[in-house]
């Protein structure tokens, strides 16, 4: 980092006279071409973005009065309509972070590098996990809808589909940090490759499964609450429905809900791993 | 797998012994898994016709049309517009609430109250945030733009606060020595210690606005979702296609750049 400038040997003076700058002159030049690209990228967002300035305007003011609508929230919405919601939004929750193992375990085992010595399928793997990775789930549960019809059955499948790229992704990368001796010594046993997965790898990636299953699981719970928004089941729907009828302190009923779900699957989340990991 | 430890007789019996407590585990969540279908209306019939229908949704969807690439493109940069702009802005705003929300800089009567907030924001959706400012500010970009700087603030405001809390406390100490006031002792003490986390935070948060603007569409609030979203609607299949695929390319794009800038700051 530190460099010096004007250097004259012979002169026993110089060392006392050097001149120390923080960066050389090509260090300051990337930065400075850094922070123009930043300000150059803003600068255009602004100027092209279409907002519209009588919206801008009134923004405040028109947060002011959803807010004063929505206070106080009426309780009285919450049995058994957004209840029953709130149990249909978890089970899609859950039921997608378990589907989406059958399709994530093989598919990490794939992607691999040090259990699939076979280079093109390793490239396959990688590029469906990515592919997963990159649609988010409301775009899957769209999807899902048109293929399944409107209700649960398309959540789950959308939550599963999205969760497969993010699990198998974090998996493949715990198998290849396995240690490779405990499979080198069932192989020499005789094991078969059934057997060396399960007892020469599974207790290695063990404490990674779980906790990646957890994380995804407390991912899913946010998400699962947004997919009725599509069509897809859950407390999305009942929230649509509320702000579709303008009926604003149900709506916020809706959202202390999901407030409190969010909140206690972080908190079951935090425990379950501590005593996990 | 199990902590019992076997004596060596039985250990020499059983190489493996069996786990009973975890196949217990998995005949319940097996047991779960076929109740909670059952609960949700998922069946093996159900499941087959929409294998069909998923072929037939294929189908329609190859080949991608990129005929109507000018909506396409219109879409792709406003989506891009709104990630930079809500990058921009959530920074600016996470910066003083992290310093803030950081326990070892403010006394906990502020720390406290910043902490709820930034909990807050962390923990509504953004398309649900996106929703309550469709309705509260009207449709377009600017919706999706302050969704997306509630979601970022909630986000990055947490990991700067918590990288403010990790930093050594004796440089503080020492600039604070020299009687320099707050916002020196901020950039001379606790900049130059957070700033790389700082930036990798914020290309990450980048990263993440740009696929989340892609978004916000759906429900009114700018972006090449809206686009998707209407040719869903109008079953347009093939167009859709051409958007999945286009955002797909832009997300993986993205990956790559900011994947490259992360190795370069390193």
């Amino acid at each position: 980092m530190n460099s010096m400038t004007s250097p004259s040997f012979g002169d026993p003076m110089a060392p006392l006279r050097r001149e120390w700058t923080r960066h050389t002159p090509g260090q300051r030049l990337s930065r400075f071409a850094v922070w123009l690209v930043c300000v150059a990228a803003i600068v255009w967002a602004v100027r092209s973005i279409d907002i519209i300035p009588e919206f801008l305007a009134d923004a405040p003011e028109q947060m002011a009065d959803l807010l004063i609508r929505m206070w106080p929230p009426n309780v009285a919405h919450y049995y058994p309509e957004v209840h029953n919601a709130l149990i249909e939004t978890l089970h899609i929750a859950t039921l997608g972070t378990l589907f989406c193992f059958i399709l994530a375990v093989p598919l990490a085992l794939m992607a691999a590098r040090n259990i699939c010595p076979i280079k093109p399928l390793n490239v396959v793997a990688q590029f469906s996990l990515v592919a997963s990775r990159s649609v988010n789930s409301l775009v899957w549960a769209l999807l899902f809808v048109a293929i399944f019809g409107p209700g649960a059955a398309a959540g789950v499948f959308a939550i599963a589909f999205r969760s497969v790229g993010f699990v198998g992704k974090l998996l493949s990368e715990a198998l290849e940090e396995t240690n490779h001796g405990p499979r080198e010594a069932l192989r020499a046993a005789g094991a078969s490759w059934g057997a060396e997965m399960l007892k020469g790898v599974w207790p290695q990636v063990q404490p990674a499964f779980w906790g990646i299953a957890l994380f995804r699981w407390d991912i899913n719970v946010r998400e699962s609450a947004v997919l009725g928004l599509v069509g897809a089941g859950g407390i999305g729907l009942v929230l649509d429905d509320a702000i579709n009828f303008f009926q604003w302190d149900r709506v916020s009923t809706v959202l202390l809900a999901i407030l409190a779900v969010v909140l206690v699957a972080e908190i079951i989340v935090t425990r379950l791993r501590s005593r996990l990991l | 797998m199990s902590a019992t430890h076997p004596s060596p007789e039985a250990a020499r019996r059983v190489a493996f012994a069996p786990n009973w407590p975890m196949r217990l585990a998995l005949l319940a969540i097996v047991a779960y898994a076929i109740w909670a279908s059952s609960r949700l209306g998922l069946s093996w019939d159900r499941l087959g016709h929409g294998l069909g229908e998923g072929g037939r949704l294929l189908a329609r969807m190859v080949p991608p049309n990129f005929e109507r690439w000018g909506l396409l493109l219109e879409g792709m940069l406003e989506s891009l517009q709104i990630a930079v702009l809500a990058s921009a802005i959530g920074i600016a705003i996470s910066l003083p609430l992290g310093v803030l929300a950081a326990r070892n800089l403010s006394p906990w009567w502020i720390s406290g109250p910043v902490r709820a907030v930034i909990a807050v924001c962390r923990s509504l959706h953004y398309v649900i945030v996106a929703i309550l400012f469709v309705k509260a500010i009207g449709f377009g970009a600017l919706a999706g733009t302050a969704a997306l700087v509630v979601a970022s603030v909630g986000f990055i405001a947490k990991l700067f606060a918590e990288a403010i809390e990790e930093i050594s406390m004796k440089q503080v100490e020492a600039i604070r020595a020299t009687g320099a006031g707050v916002m020196k002792v901020l950039a001379y003490a606790v900049l130059p210690q957070v700033a790389s986390r700082f930036i990798g935070f914020c290309l990450y948060q980048l990263d993440s606005n740009l696929r989340n603007s892609t978004l916000v569409g759906i429900v009114g609030a700018g972006g090449i979702g809206g686009t998707l979203f209407a040719a869903f609607k109008r079953f347009d299949y093939d167009f859709v296609a051409a958007i999945l695929l286009s955002i797909i390319a832009l997300i993986f794009l993205a990956e790559i750049i900011s994947g490259r800038v992360r190795a370069a700051l390193r």
